[in-house]
């Protein structure tokens, strides 16, 4: 056991700190930071403005960045080796610097293009979807297909080189800003519900589709739902073959559950609840004097401190060639219900001021807080909601029988 | 940046989880237990010859020269096979001499110990739960000692003792040889069968200082914490693979329990608390001997992190077995009890936490 970089890795570390010295300026750092289409101010990491477009190029020439993407189709194509992933990961985060871009385009549809997609496919959209050029979302839920999602409803109906789409998905996130869809649809409504879905690739400019904001209880509205009506899809935008969209799909939900499941929010949320103990009073002495709550602090600080050494854990497997097992799959859930209650003792640091609704100006932190411990609920569902990763842990990670009620459908 | 155990260790914890499963079955367990010393001299001569109680002692000493990390490998086995005996006693009394022994009371005691033919143990706790050593009223004076002693595990056999007493510099260590005049061993009846704990009571006792700086007795007792952690591991992980295996057999209602989801999600609770506690157990075991900086803080949070999960394991896997599992035949109880001893030895869970928060400067 050894939490030092070897040698090698500590000279590959100095010449990424090199290259971002030369070529991610304190200028660069300091142009203004753009906005997404809302008006949010986004973080360094994906700006996708030309001067961070220009920038990612020359890291992705270098190697730095979409390591596991071949460079005919846009990415820095290199060995495998998960420590120098972390280290670049590192340093740009502390150059803050443009990094490789997250969410569904490049973390869940490229690595499905890679495996299952047509050379034409991946000529198309990979490399733009790289830099934040054509940007995505996920249609995959529905109104009546949330954990049981192969029960989808959505049909395409293959016409001559089309497929006609008319259904309706839910719960999709940029769905109003995205130029395309990946979405899991019904081609061969008589096959077994898993063998009758495929992977469709949807403009989102296509005639015949509406979105709708969908109002979440934060009450923001984050997410839409996408309503098709008779919507044409070239026959070529079908990835993989025709009733394997299931099979296809699972490589992207793999990736998600990774996206979701890191160590950094509830580093951060639980900084936060530290401050709040530090800042506020409770019955006359500050909250972090409280017995009650320094225990329970150290209890939370433990587990998110377990969380970032399970990182490491996990990143050594990697490294090592070996199976994580069970010791990957439990990675969403102890991350997402450490989240709630990270977000609940925050919550009770405020006592009364937890009351207070965001944007009331007595509210402690502008309200921060209480958006925080609503989205805590919200990432214990995306993704496979708690109670699903739990059959997931104990059939694939302890190897327990599947409920016969539900092997049945 | 390998944060895994390496193959030599790997190797070493097999090797231990085989020779307990052959040598100390729970029937070989519950006759230890049974028995008048709850120690069994064979025993302990075998796990010496695998070189259980040297793996921290300098070569130079007749040791391996390993780690704690290494140490508490040991400690997963013993606990996941709830072996009885001094590993936990004669770790401490180790742990004590390697930190604050002189180099004669090294050179007497650490060749023998590893060989296992001495028994160590360390008298720490007070009246009122008190584990905290810079709170002990246990007296030091003119080479004696003066003060009770509770909870001293395996007193009864041990050849020799290093307990925590208030010195001429705040509390310090001194050792006691058996059979020290005016000292007064009291067996305990415990809910632990697989501990043997006694109350001493020292009057003008004479004991020798070890001359190691006060610093030294909390490293050890950071390092037992420590210890008892990976023995909570080392029982979490058999309590699982027991309640697992029970799922995987028992039949109800026409199917195997473990479909049901209600059974399902209780197993998939305690994987998903089990896999990233193991990664903090790794990390505190490490820093003790790497990351001075973090080593006491990590210590003071693993050990209720551990004894808690035992303690929750326990209970859930005793409910999931039903009837079978409130049997006295059924071995999970064996647990159970360990898991009350871990819980309280070498102090409780809000001892711990509050002492964390304060290392943080709270």
């Amino acid at each position: 056991m050894d939490l030092r970089f070897r040698p090698e890795y500590e000279a590959f570390r100095e010449e990424v700190r090199a290259f971002l010295n030369e070529h991610w300026t304190d200028e660069d750092r300091a142009s203004a930071p753009p906005t997404n289409p809302r008006g949010m101010s986004m973080g360094a990491s994906i700006r996708t403005d030309e001067r961070a477009t220009a920038f990612r190029i020359k890291a992705i020439e270098r190697g730095y960045l979409y390591r596991h993407v071949p460079r005919r189709y846009g990415g820095g194509e290199q060995p495998f080796d998960p420590l120098k992933s972390a280290i670049i990961h590192e340093e740009f985060r502390k150059a803050q610097a443009p990094a490789e871009l997250i969410g569904q385009g490049p973390s869940m549809l490229v690595p499905t293009l890679l495996e299952h997609g047509t050379e034409a496919q991946k000529q198309r959209f990979i490399r733009d979807t790289l830099l934040g050029t054509i940007t995505w979302c996920q249609g995959y839920s529905e109104p009546n297909a949330g954990s049981d999602l192969a029960s989808l409803r959505t049909r395409a109906e293959c016409v001559g080189d089309f497929f006609v789409v008319t259904g309706h998905k839910i719960w999709t996130s940029n769905a109003d800003t995205a130029d395309w869809m990946f979405a899991l649809v019904r081609t061969e409504p008589e096959a077994p519900k898993h063998e009758g879905i495929s992977y469709l690739l949807i403009d989102m400019k296509s005639p015949g589709i509406t979105v709708r904001p969908l109002r979440q209880m934060t009450g923001e509205a984050d997410f839409n739902e996408v309503f098709f009506d008779n919507v044409r899809v070239p026959v070529e935008n079908l990835v993989g073959k025709r009733g394997q969209g299931w099979i296809v799909s699972r490589s992207t939900l793999k990736h998600e559950r990774n996206l979701i499941g890191g160590s950094l929010l509830s580093e951060r949320t639980l900084e936060g609840a530290i401050f709040l103990a530090k800042a506020l009073s409770l019955r006359g002495r500050p909250a972090i004097e409280d017995p009650l709550i320094r225990n329970r602090l150290v209890e939370l600080e433990t587990k998110v401190l377990a969380n970032k050494y399970h990182g490491y854990r996990l990143l050594t497997m990697q490294a090592r060639g070996e199976e994580a097992g069970l010791a990957g799959l439990v990675t969403k859930l102890y991350g997402t219900t450490l989240g709630y209650d990270v977000a609940r003792l925050a919550m009770d640091i405020l006592a009364d001021r937890g009351m207070l609704a965001p944007g009331e100006a007595e509210a402690p932190a502008m309200g921060m807080f209480v958006t925080a411990y609503m989205w805590s609920l919200g990432v214990l569902i995306a993704g496979g909601t708690a109670n699903i990763q739990r059959n997931v842990i104990a059939e694939r990670g302890l190897g327990l029988p599947r409920d016969p009620a539900v092997a049945r459908r | 940046m390998d944060f895994g155990l390496s193959q030599d260790q790997v190797l070493f914890q097999d090797t231990l989880r085989r020779f307990l499963a052959e040598q100390c079955p729970t029937a070989r367990v519950r006759a230890i237990m049974e028995s008048d010393s709850g120690h069994d001299a064979e025993l302990w001569a075998r796990l010496a010859d695998l070189g259980v109680p040297g793996l921290i002692v300098p070569a130079a000493y007749g040791g391996a020269g390993l780690e704690l990390l290494d140490l508490a490998l040991a400690a997963q086995e013993l606990g996941y096979a709830c072996t009885p005996g001094p590993f936990l006693a004669t770790s401490l009394f180790t742990l004590a001499l390697l930190q604050a022994g002189s180099e004669e009371q090294k050179s007497h005691w650490l060749p023998r110990l590893v060989r296992g033919e001495a028994i160590g143990s360390l008298a720490l706790a007070e009246a009122e739960a008190q584990w905290d050593p810079r709170h002990v009223t246990t007296r030091f004076e003119t080479g004696k000692l003066q003060g009770e002693k509770t909870f001293v595990p395996y007193a009864n056999v041990a050849d020799a003792m290093v307990v925590v007493a208030r010195g001429d510099s705040g509390p310090a260590f001194f050792l006691v040889q058996r059979g020290a005049p005016g000292m007064d061993v009291r067996d305990l009846q415990v809910v632990d069968m697989t501990r043997r704990v006694q109350h001493v009571r020292f009057q003008n006792t004479p004991a020798k200082p070890l001359p190691g700086p006060s610093a030294a007795v909390q490293r050890v007792l950071d390092a037992g914490c420590v210890l008892v952690a990976a023995d909570a591991f080392g029982g979490c992980q058999r309590c699982l693979e027991m309640s697992v295996n029970y799922a995987k057999t028992r039949e109800q209602f026409g199917q195997v329990i473990g479909a049901f989801q209600a059974v399902k999600h209780q197993l998939a609770n305690m994987a998903c608390e089990l896999e990233p506690a193991l990664s903090f157990l790794w990390y505190a075991a490490h820093a003790f001997d790497h990351l001075p900086d973090q080593a006491e803080r990590h210590a003071a949070m693993v050990k209720p992190l551990m004894t808690d999960l035992f303690d929750r394991f326990t209970r859930d896997s005793i409910e999931l077995h039903g009837g079978i599992g409130f049997t006295w035949e059924f071995d999970l109880h064996l647990w159970f009890r360990r898991a009350v001893f871990d819980r309280a030895f070498l102090g409780d869970a809000s001892y711990h936490r509050s002492r964390a928060a304060e290392l943080a400067g709270w």
